[in-house]
């Protein structure tokens, strides 16, 4: 274990720990929120970090490889494509004639 | 280094569980189709750590790349189908 080495595996396990906590915010966020756009809000946004940052993490264990690579590939994809579905889905919602949640609804 | 990503993809699985919640109880279409894109998007990862676990990394990457592509077009399909006009689900 020389020195390179422990810096790599500290910041793959920052970068891979703090994937699994955004991850473990956003499925909180899915659960607990009260409607379907206060939902997307939180899968959107903290999906994408979390994807990010876990494969940041792996492609530091990986290092300069095809396969590293490959991995940067899918979290360019993943930061287009994660915020295009949610807007899509969520145009989806509001033309179906979804209503928003308002601050009343909870005092039912 | 195998065993810390062995703990995080067992974490990752258990918050699979708590999403199928939303999936299997979530009221609505779009509730589910929000949790099933969430799910999509850790199992990802989690076929990412299977290939670190397995020491195969060079195979599951393409797995894991199709399944990300296969993710992003089935929720755009669910997503235009419904705003087109499917029946009152």
């Amino acid at each position: 274990m020389n020195t390179a080495s422990i810096i790599a595996a500290l910041f793959i396990i920052l970068f891979t720990v703090g994937g699994l906590f955004f991850f473990t915010t956003s499925t909180i966020g899915l659960l607990r929120f009260p409607d379907f756009f206060t939902r997307l809000h939180a899968t959107g946004k903290g999906d994408t970090l979390a994807v990010l940052f876990s494969l940041i993490g792996i492609g530091i264990y990986e290092g300069l490889s095809l396969t590293g690579f490959k991995i940067l590939l899918i979290a360019v994809f993943m930061f287009l494509a994660q915020p295009t579905a949610t807007h899509a889905i969520s145009k989806a919602g509001m033309r179906y004639g979804l209503q928003p949640w308002k601050k009343e609804d909870s005092r039912k | 280094m195998n065993t810390f990503f062995l703990v995080i993809g067992i974490g990752l699985c258990v918050l699979v569980f708590f999403v199928l919640y939303r999936v299997v109880f979530g009221p609505g279409v779009f509730n589910r189709i929000a949790a099933i894109s969430a799910i999509g998007t850790k199992t990802l990862i989690i076929i990412l750590i299977m290939g670190i676990i397995y020491n195969r990394i060079d195979m599951f990457v393409d797995i894991s790349m199709v399944y990300a592509l296969l993710n992003f077009i089935g929720t755009l399909a669910a997503a235009k189908y419904l705003e087109i006009g499917g029946e009152k689900l």
